[in-house]
């Protein structure tokens, strides 16, 4: 099954000028952001007993010891730490999780009360728990901002922590507080600081032009990284985010490119005359995984991310095409028509031990391994509709009823799933976002019709 | 008993309504007839060999494009006849190279869509290759379900779209 094969050598590759004349100019990378100690909260339960929906957080602006200008916002720091409580308040109440009061309602606290509340203020509020921030610009014009959540009945603080930014990287602040209280509060791990990859798609059905897009995971800081000259389609981030791998008909052909966020440069995945589909990285950023038609027979292929050759992994006469690993890096789970119909999966990673997982009935296509593990996102492509199941085939659970709902992706922390959703007729296309309940589903706003999300795991 | 053969007529008529599904309506005009060979000219009047103008007058354009069932990739008479008629083409203009789409219609996953217009291209060049046109010749490009012809969400529009398509490069 295992073959190690030598991919073609290209003797009409697409020149580096073709590759990269649908390229944008590249963007400056982010920064790191430092984490700072606060003093420890308190470690047992929270003293609150009912459903997570009907607990009321109070969020009012953060606190600045001294209004001074900065870079992130241009009325100083206590406009953005106003903006900072803005943004904590939609993560969580965008997605559905608590009962959050945002800043514009709130009376706002001074830099003295963020370490000890006025209980007195909050208590008349019926807000089971209670954010304070702070935000202050220091002498290198980067940012710390501190995050504290108290239990209103216990008057304890809960959790605390402060990070050190870049201006530009503000926003990122606040998802690191919203994942901060998420995770105190759930006892699941953050996804809010993360982002996602996409298709902005517009014009007429038959002539729609694909740009791939980045976004943070509530959209903001968009940027187009390709003009629409040429299609692009199905977008992954690395990893570590510092690339992007996605096909483009940049040549006439569709092909699978690297392209390097902070040097605006992009590669072929392999060098090969023919069509290569549905890029993949591997959990450690090692391997890409993608998919090769010779002869119109697709297989799926796997390649070091720093070049070389390519390594083999199935090989029948039906389409083997997509993948993806589980968290552990151990195994893929693919699709592949080999029976008859689009079926789901399971192989080692070298490409061994293929066996199929998907018995329902249905179609099974695109499916993704959860970032915890414990379930793999698939769409049913018989009712197009986005499901769940364990990793051995069982537990099959339909979490979505659009007219074409297709290709999930995981949040960070395998709790929300998001997808596209294609409109019968018109073929507008848009993003959506479900729990594992299948019961908050939401859409999530872009600029254009969007389609082929990729989330990224936690910001490193 | 009535009932039974009653029964009978409704699934055979509605298996021979299955089997028009497959192919697009007929909205195309009919194929021209013969057309008359092309003899180099010292002062040329038409489109030029190999052009696409030259190619579906030739041909009739209802000759470029074969359809096929759902998921399906198989070359049927009808695509057969359509693909010979090509051939004839492709023999008498030995220079002409062109490019076979292979599509999908909108009811599938983009990347499986991907690989299937693939395999359909491949289908069609396959049929060419073995009818002696050399394979040097046929380059193959798959557009999964990017580009349709037509814009329904229905089976017309679907059957209509599920095609490999014969275009010239010259």
């Amino acid at each position: 099954m295992k073959k190690l094969i030598i991919t073609a050598i290209a003797f009409a590759a697409a020149p580096l000028a073709a590759q990269n004349q649908d390229l944008g100019e590249p963007m400056a990378e982010g920064q790191d952001v430092e984490t700072i100690e606060e003093e420890e909260g308190l470690s047992g339960s929270v003293s609150f007993e009912g459903n997570l929906d009907d607990l009321g957080i109070a969020i009012p602006a953060f606190a600045t010891d001294r209004n001074v200008p900065t870079p992130a916002n241009a009325n100083g720091t206590e406009a953005l730490g106003l903006e900072l409580a803005r943004v904590i308040t939609s993560d969580l109440r965008n997605n559905g999780l608590f009962k959050p009061t945002g800043p514009d309602s709130l009376p706002r606290p001074s830099a003295a009360d963020i370490q000890s509340p006025v209980w007195s203020t909050w208590g008349v509020r019926g807000a089971e728990m209670l954010v304070h921030g702070y935000v202050r610009a220091r002498s290198d014009d980067r940012l710390t901002v501190g995050c504290y959540l108290y239990d209103m009945a216990l008057q304890q603080r809960l959790v605390a922590e402060g990070w050190v930014v870049s201006p530009a990287d503000w926003r990122r602040a606040a998802h690191k507080c919203a994942d901060l209280i998420y995770s105190r509060l759930t006892g699941e791990s953050p996804f809010f600081d993360s982002r996602i990859a996409y298709i902005a798609e517009t014009g007429p059905k038959d002539n729609r032009v694909k740009r791939l897009a980045i976004m943070d995971s509530d959209g903001a800081n968009h940027r187009f990284i390709t003009t629409g000259r040429s299609t692009a389609l199905t977008p992954r981030y690395s990893p570590d985010y510092k690339k992007l791998t996605y096909l483009s008909y940049v040549d006439g052909n569709p092909r699978i490119y690297v392209y390097d966020i902070g040097t605006g440069k992009q590669t072929l995945v392999t060098q090969s005359e023919n069509p290569t589909f549905a890029p993949r990285w591997s959990p450690d950023g090692r391997w890409i995984l993608y998919s090769m038609a010779v002869g119109g027979n697709t297989d799926i292929y796997r390649v070091s991310a720093q070049g070389g050759r390519s390594e083999r992994l199935t090989d029948t006469p039906g389409i083997d095409i997509g993948g993806s690993y589980s968290p552990d890096g151990s195994r893929i789970v693919f699709e592949s028509d080999r029976s008859g119909a689009q079926q789901c999966y399971v192989m080692d990673a070298d490409g061994s031990n293929q066996r199929r997982i998907s018995f329902g009935g249905s179609r099974c296509a695109t499916p993704e391994w959860s970032p915890r593990g414990d379930q793999i996102a698939f769409t049913n492509a018989s009712s197009f509709n986005v499901s769940v199941m364990s990793p051995s085939g069982g537990n099959v659970r339909t979490l979505t009823r659009g007219w074409q709902d297709e290709a999930p992706t995981w949040a960070p922390n395998g709790r929300i799933i998001q997808f596209f959703r294609t409109e019968r007729n018109s073929g507008k296309t848009s993003l959506w976002q479900v729990d594992l309940t299948g019961e908050n589903e939401r859409s999530l706003p872009t600029p254009v019709d969007a389609s082929d999300p990729a989330w990224g795991p936690i910001l490193p | 008993m009535n009932t039974r053969i009653a029964t009978a007529v409704m699934l055979s008529s509605a298996l021979a309504l299955a089997a028009c599904q497959k192919k697009a309506p007929e909205e195309l005009p009919p194929m021209p007839e013969e057309t008359p060979v092309a003899t180099p000219t010292p002062t040329p009047a038409g489109p030029a060999v190999g052009s696409m103008e030259h190619f579906l007058a030739a041909v009739g354009q209802a000759n470029t494009v074969v359809y096929f069932d759902t998921d399906r990739y198989n070359i049927d008479a009808e695509d057969s006849a359509k693909l010979q008629r090509q051939a004839q083409y492709f023999s008498q203009y030995s220079n002409v190279t062109f490019t076979i789409e292979g599509h999908a219609d909108e009811r599938g996953t983009r990347e499986y869509n991907l690989a299937l217009g693939e395999r359909r291209a491949n289908s069609a060049k396959n049929y060419l290759v073995s009818l002696g046109i050399p394979a040097s010749r046929i380059r193959t490009v798959s557009y999964g379900k990017e580009r349709p012809v037509a814009l329904g969400s229905n089976e017309s529009a679907w059957a209509q779209n599920r095609r490999a398509a014969t275009v010239t490069i010259n």
